[in-house]
């Protein structure tokens, strides 16, 4: 017994070691490909969105697969980090030249706000059984984007102007600019002009500090009485766990890792819209964490990362492309079922399964 | 057995699969946008073989050739096609052109842009939309790869980038537009207006007319909203439209909700004078729509199937054949586009072996001295900034063709 567990233990370290390593490996090698210039442009293009669609499928593994509840509003938590974030980096971008430093102040505030908003979301829904997680962020996904619809922000040397607009009456002159101000959020024009100071390298980092935060936690006592709530919510209660308080833990750390998604994302387009993050995107990221396993955090990010270049790839097919899209997603859900499959799969990665059946 | 059928299924997915990939192989070349870049290319390469210096211009463009404003996007390709084969045999000038699906989302936009940047383009003739325009801009402006959009109308495109340049209207000036019409010719409506208000195109028209309207003294009686996900009943705000007695409504919006918003008035009896801007061009090619609900809508657009001119009639007479419907704004817009390029490129003297960045450089310099009579305007000027001056033209629906009002 003793033994098996020391060696599941060392089985779990590998794993994470392999995941780090492999994410490392690929940002060598395509900052040395990109440094030597045989990167495509179209490739160089999709590196940032790419890890923010990687940072959010982790996001939304720690709620679904580790917590086992499901969220349907991710993509609330992503808009509220984009447009913190691009308030954040527009408002210092006199006072703080250093693009890495504004983005990194940017992202922490998106995560902050991000957690406040998921902590709110929270204090209702984690008491409640059953799928009121999932109606309740589904709910919450789209009031978020009627807010930002109605929000106008700008800027000038007397600080921050805000206007809720909630009739749409108001237009930007109502915020009553100085001459040198700036327009930063125009209600349902969204965030233009931003400037799109996101690179990789901050992308990179912000897939690794997630990892650190995601694969630690897991394995953290907090994360064992997670996992025990999501295995039996009974009996982990009948130990003494106080579900809610870990429940909240969790779903938090979730929305503040998506709000950092967010404000990454938001600061590599110049045009960003809250309509961009309705219930489509919501359930695109679903499909990233369902595809890759749920818990499962390597899978989370190949998958990401291979649906999100999929469609790019797909380009000659012209208007075909979405068509062989789904085609290609029902085949790898089929293969993936397939006990055949599995069984070959599990002979080379070991899985938790596995591990659970050597242990009893 | 159970084994026998799971494999079975997957092999005739696949198949499946296989048979999609080549129908897709071949179809693409008689269909869709890569259709026309092959047909140039081979009609380029053909003219290539006598004249050593028949290199072409790579034009580039993105606009959304699926998903709901699939009808913009598809008619601005199709007539840049037109109008590129059109220059390609008139053989001053040779152009390759590519068109690139971005659904008109910025993310996807930028994407599309990048795939047309590693496929050599010289010149963005786009993007088709004004969300995905705003996002390609920063990065053409970031390249130096001299833009023109056909359609993409917000103000944020070309604000604070002097590479980019527009042939429609900008939102403002239809805002102001609809407003001075209607002071001049419609002195006691009393106007409702419908908009979108989570769409950048529709409130930034609604915002400039409401300002425009009040400094005319035109009555607002009403102003209902909607969003994209609530575009499919309008009772509510006609309702209240009718309720508050009004006798025009102005409707700042894409054509979809708008049909919604014609069928509906007629089931309930009321019939008050509807009055677009350029998004409620496309109304009439819309499949399973009663054209016969779009009678009398007015809509101010620059261009007009029925013009009598010869180059629109032409244009008109090759759009149909070649695609079996008349043509919208967008397509003119698209068509003058290239035309446009042609000039600039001529005037300034480029040729197909310089960098898109010198091309630029070039084309940035003489836009504004040029002057272009195009289909949807004569003498077409363009500011540094970006923003094209020609004249607004009002249009009223009768029969299913846009007639001049009054005639």
């Amino acid at each position: 017994m003793s033994k098996a567990k020391g060696l599941n233990l060392k089985k779990g370290t590998v794993r994470n070691a392999a995941t780090y390593s492999i994410v490392i490996a690929a940002y060598v090698i395509i900052t040395i490909l990109s440094s030597t210039g045989s990167l495509k442009r179209s490739t160089q293009g999709l590196l940032v969105p790419v890890c923010c669609y990687i940072v959010m499928a982790l996001s939304l593994n720690l709620t679904v697969g580790v917590l086992g509840e499901l969220s349907l509003g991710h993509a609330g938590f992503m808009s509220i980090g984009a447009f913190t974030g691009v308030i954040v980096s527009m408002s210092l971008s006199a006072v703080i030249p250093s693009a890495g430093l504004r983005i990194f102040i940017a992202i922490v505030a998106g995560m902050i706000i991000a957690a406040f908003a998921g902590f709110l979301i929270g204090i209702p829904v984690l008491k409640l059984r059953g799928d009121y997680l999932a109606i309740v962020t589904l709910a919450f996904g789209e009031i978020i984007k009627e807010l930002i619809n109605c929000l106008l922000v700008g800027i000038d040397e007397n600080g921050l102007h805000f206007i809720f607009n909630p009739t749409g009456s108001k237009t930007v002159e109502d915020l009553a600019l100085s001459e040198t101000g700036k327009v930063i959020i125009k209600g349902a024009q969204g965030a233009t002009g931003t400037q799109t100071i996101a690179n990789f390298t901050a992308g990179f980092i912000l897939i690794l500090v997630t990892l650190f935060i995601i694969l630690n936690f897991v394995d953290s006592r907090t994360g064992r009485a997670v996992l025990a709530i999501r295995d039996n919510r009974i009996a982990a209660e009948s130990c003494g766990i106080n579900i809610t308080k870990y429940k909240m833990i969790a779903f938090v750390i979730s929305a503040s890792i998506a709000g950092a998604a967010g404000a990454l994302y938001g600061m590599n387009y110049s045009n960003l819209t809250s309509t961009k993050f309705d219930f489509n995107t919501s359930i695109l990221v679903l499909v990233f964490v369902v595809l890759g396993g749920l818990g499962n955090m390597l899978g989370s990010i190949i998958a990401a990362t291979v649906l999100y270049v999929l469609p790019e790839a797909l380009r000659e097919f012209s208007s075909y492309r979405m068509l062989m899209y789904a085609i290609v997603l029902i085949l790898v859900m089929l293969a993936t079922n397939n006990p055949k499959v599995k069984n070959l799969l599990s002979k080379v990665i070991p899985t938790r399964k596995k591990k659970e059946g050597a242990r009893k | 057995m159970k084994t026998f059928k799971r494999v079975m299924a997957l092999v005739m997915v696949a198949a499946l699969c296989l048979c999609c990939f080549a129908a897709c192989g071949s179809d693409n070349g008689s269909t869709t946008t890569t259709a026309g870049a092959a047909e140039t290319t081979a009609s380029a390469d053909e003219s290539k073989a006598p004249a050593a210096d028949g290199a072409a211009f790579k034009i580039g463009s993105t606009g959304p050739l699926t998903g709901d404003a699939a009808i913009y996007g598809t008619a601005v390709m199709n007539a840049a096609k037109i109008a590129v084969d059109e220059i390609n045999a008139e053989g001053k000038i040779k152009f390759e052109f590519k068109a690139e699906d971005d659904v008109a989302d910025g993310e996807t936009a930028v994407n599309a842009y990048n795939t047309l940047v590693d496929w050599g383009m010289q010149i963005l003739m786009g993007p088709v939309t004004s969300g995905a325009a705003i996002a390609v801009g920063a990065k053409t402006y970031e390249d130096r790869v001299f833009s023109l959009t056909p359609s993409g109308s917000s103000t944020d495109i070309i604000d604070g980038k002097d590479n980019f340049f527009q042939v429609c209207f900008t939102d403002p000036n239809q805002g102001v537009g609809s407003a001075d019409y209607m002071a001049e010719n419609m002195k006691d409506a009393k106007v409702a207006v419908i908009y979108r208000n989570d769409d950048a195109y529709s409130q930034g028209i609604r915002d400039t007319f409401a300002k425009e309207a009040k400094a005319k003294g035109i009555e607002i009686v009403y102003e209902g909203t909607f969003t994209k996900d609530r575009s499919t009943d309008f009772s509510v705000q006609l309702t209240a439209a009718k309720n508050a007695n009004a006798d025009t409504i102005f409707l700042p919006i894409y054509y979809q909700p708008a049909s919604v918003i014609l069928k509906q008035a007629n089931d309930m009896g009321y019939a008050p004078t509807f009055f677009g801007v350029d998004g409620m061009d496309g109304i009439l090619t819309m499949e399973g729509f009663d054209t016969k609900l779009a009678e009398g809508v007015m809509l101010l657009t620059p261009f007009s199937a029925d013009a009598e001119d010869e180059r629109t009639q032409a244009f008109v007479a090759k759009y149909k054949e070649a695609y079996g419907e008349i043509p919208n704004q967008f397509a003119a817009d698209a068509y003058d586009a290239i035309f446009i390029i042609a000039a600039a490129l001529q005037e300034a003297g480029c040729t197909a072996d310089m960098t898109a960045e010198e091309i630029c450089e070039k084309l940035v310099a003489v836009m504004p001295n040029l002057k272009i009579d195009g289909l949807t305007g004569e003498g077409m000027t363009w500011s540094t900034t970006g923003e094209v001056s020609k004249a607004p033209r009002a249009v009223v629906i009768k029969d299913g063709v846009y007639v001049t009002p009054g005639k």
